[in-house]
């Protein structure tokens, strides 16, 4: 028989890997909820947890769609915005409207706009479904800016979150509002991790590797498309609301441009497309490398080195970087993480 | 590999992997037939028929006039030179394309154009030419997606885990487990489907096909590309395929030898006509057949195309 060999040791490896494809992102949670709010400061959270909670929870939903599904999209900014405006007028506007509730319905409101600007995937593909993704963006961010009803009628739409206060607890503080933001996002992520290994997961899976094969054993193609939308846009709109009201306390709808679209694209595609880790590794990339590179310009050149300089070089090494990462390590971070992390274990081992 | 030297021998595929068949089957959920080529007699009606299809790409005519009949229970072999309309005749009976003229007939009912959709819940499955694995998913969630479309709990049932999903899912895991054991899979069954090799590639797409119990089998060159022994062990799961479920199958392959021992009744088409229909020895004694594409069959042992 032609290369079919039982391997008894790959089994018993996938099974010890089950087990720590477990307790790894426990201790992970368990270090985020008690050793990091004992041992940060402001800075480490304002600047870069709650940016990094809310930018990884956005990768989570796009990689959904992208990663998983296939589906390019360049309006995930929109569906940011679209659920942190939700989330702000459903507080604002219904009485006693318990803030869980808002943010689960300012995920809904982002899911069927989701699915409304997902119809072209039925139709479209690849680069011209992106281009049709871009509607969403300008259409949102025009929508929010034109009708000033949306922000309460403040200058320019610029809405203030509310107190984050759920069963009487009230989030205050930096440390308050960045456990706020990882409970949310621990939550969101373990649904999204359940979703990715289920059946609808695979046929997710199934539609992005070969479309017509998928169609011709029986897999709803066009309810499946849509569902990854709605499921992406739900989670990447309470990304918005964390970005909102959990980091950024005052938003405007120019916050969320394309500029930000591109950045949640670049994070899982440098993290990795179709994975859940992949996300995180992106995010952390893509908050703490401008300021890494800050501080490093500031240390080597000094004052040369200021904010216009600062912005232009932050945008040349990024792109740098994509293309880097396209060209050797097209299955992202998380390969890396991965190769990296086979070989320690493989010296260790031997030592 | 070069043009085999039993190309006309009528030779059976259990001749060469007689292994497959000393085995025993697990146990078959369908009564399978004893005696396949009797059954498919003369006068039973047919599964399928093709009536007039005609298909053309441009100013390309792929199919002009094609009549077909598919008999329950037999293997159907359609063979012709590349570019003849093989690929096309599967792809018309899929859904996949939609025939300018004519009908296909399917169970008794009459399509204009087949509904890709549901051909599942028809009783249609299919192979590709070209490989068209979900190279994300590992080799037993690839044969499991046969059968995806059976799947009644929805993606939040999933994601909480309740009893009926996860009975769907063990039960679907079940069904390509034993699968994946009649086609000798089970040693790959937790790889990625892109990184087997390509014979086995192909074999779990016959896994995914077959797990639904298709009652019709499409099989658009299944043992392409592969070696000698590849090829006669494929030969074998088809036939066993067949004996096992009573499926009906349709097979186009380029290997005149494997085709001629393995098919009940071959069709030949030429330009996307049907040049001969007959039983394998009336088509190894066609001049017409011989003329077009038998005295150049070296030239398209490995046929390729879409
Ligand atoms: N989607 C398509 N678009 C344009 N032309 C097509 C298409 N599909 C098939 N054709 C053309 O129709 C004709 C028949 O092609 P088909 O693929 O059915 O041949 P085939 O018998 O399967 O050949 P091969 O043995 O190479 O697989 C060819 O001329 C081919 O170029
Ligand atoms: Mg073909």
């Amino acid at each position: 028989m032609s290369a079919i060999t039982t391997d008894l040791s790959a089994t018993e490896l996938s099974k010890g890997a089950n087990l720590s494809s477990w307790l790894a992102p426990l201790i992970v949670v368990a270090f985020a909820y008690i050793v990091v709010p004992l041992i940060g400061g402001s800075y480490l959270f304002e600047a870069i947890l709650l940016p990094f909670l809310a930018l990884s929870l956005a990768g989570v939903g796009l990689n959904i769609l992208t990663g998983y599904a296939g589906q390019v999209s360049l309006g995930s900014a929109a569906f940011m915005a679209a659920g942190a405006f939700a989330a702000y007028n459903f507080n604002l506007r219904v009485e006693g409207l318990p803030l869980v509730a808002s943010i689960v319905l300012s995920g809904i409101v982002a899911a069927a706009i989701g699915i409304v600007f997902g119809l072209p995937s039925l139709r479209l593909r690849g680069f011209y479904l992106a281009v049709s993704t871009l509607a969403a963006q300008f259409f949102v961010q025009w929508a929010l800016t034109k009708f000033s009803w949306f922000s309460n009628d403040s200058a320019s739409g610029v809405i203030d979150a509310p107190k984050l206060c759920i069963a009487g607890f009230e989030f205050d503080g930096a440390v308050g509002r960045y456990l706020f933001a990882l409970t949310v996002v621990v939550i969101l992520t373990f649904l999204a991790y359940r979703l990715v290994s289920s059946q609808t997961g695979r046929n997710f899976i199934a539609i992005r590797d070969n479309e017509i094969a998928a169609r011709i054993i029986g897999i709803p193609v066009l309810r499946t498309k849509l569902l990854a939308f709605a499921i992406s846009s739900f989670i990447i709109g309470v990304a918005g609301v964390i970005w909102a009201f959990a980091y950024l306390r005052t938003v405007e709808p120019a916050g969320f441009d394309l500029d930000r679209s591109f950045q949640i694209l670049f994070i899982i595609i440098i993290g990795g497309l179709a994975s859940i880790r992949g996300a995180f590794l992106g995010a952390a990339l893509i908050v703490v490398f401008p300021l890494a590179l800050s501080r490093l310009g500031n240390f080597l050149l000094g004052d040369v080195f200021d904010s216009g300089v600062l912005d232009m070089s932050q945008r040349i090494v990024l792109g740098a970087l994509i293309i880097l990462f396209l060209i050797l390590e097209p299955d992202g971070l998380v390969a890396l993480w991965d190769r990296v992390r086979r070989r320690l274990l493989l010296a260790w081992q031997s030592s | 590999m070069p043009i085999s030297s039993h190309a006309f021998g009528a030779i059976e595929a259990s001749v060469y992997a007689p292994e497959i068949f000393a085995q025993g089957l697990p146990a078959a959920p369908r009564q399978a037939h004893e005696e396949p080529r009797q059954l498919a007699a003369e006068d039973a009606a047919p599964l399928l028929s093709l009536e007039g299809i005609g298909l053309s790409f441009g100013g390309v005519i792929a199919l002009a006039e094609v009549d077909l009949s598919v008999r329950p229970g037999e293997i159907r072999a359609i063979i012709g030179p590349n570019g003849a309309g093989k690929s096309s005749l599967i792809n018309v009976i899929s859904g996949v394309y939609r025939a300018d003229r004519g009908h296909v007939r399917l169970n008794g009912a009459r399509y204009a154009q087949v509904p890709t959709q549901r051909l599942a819940r028809l009783g249609v499955a299919r192979t590709f030419q070209n490989l068209a694995l979900f190279k994300g998913l590992n080799v037993l969630d690839n044969v499991a997606s046969g059968i995806a479309y059976r799947t009644r709990s929805n993606f939040a049932g999933q994601i909480l885990g309740i009893g009926r999903s996860r009975r769907e899912q063990a039960d679907q895991r079940g069904r390509a487990d034993q699968i994946l054991e009649f086609l000798h899979l089970t040693g790959v069954r937790d790889r990625l489907a892109g990184t087997l090799p390509y014979g086995l590639q192909k074999r779990v797409e016959l896994a995914r096909a077959l797990v639904a119990e298709p009652r019709l089998l499409l099989l658009d060159e299944p043992m392409a590309g592969m070696t000698a022994g590849e090829k006669s062990e494929m030969a074998a799961y088809v036939r066993a395929a067949r004996d096992r479920f009573a499926t009906t199958v349709v097979l186009i392959e380029h290997d005149v030898g494997v085709v001629m021992g393995l098919s009940d009744r071959i069709a030949v088409l030429d330009y996307g006509r049907k040049i001969a229909d007959g039983t394998p020895d009336e088509i190894r004694n066609d001049q017409r057949v011989i003329d077009a594409y038998l005295g150049v069959a070296s030239e398209n042992e490995e046929g390729a195309g879409i």
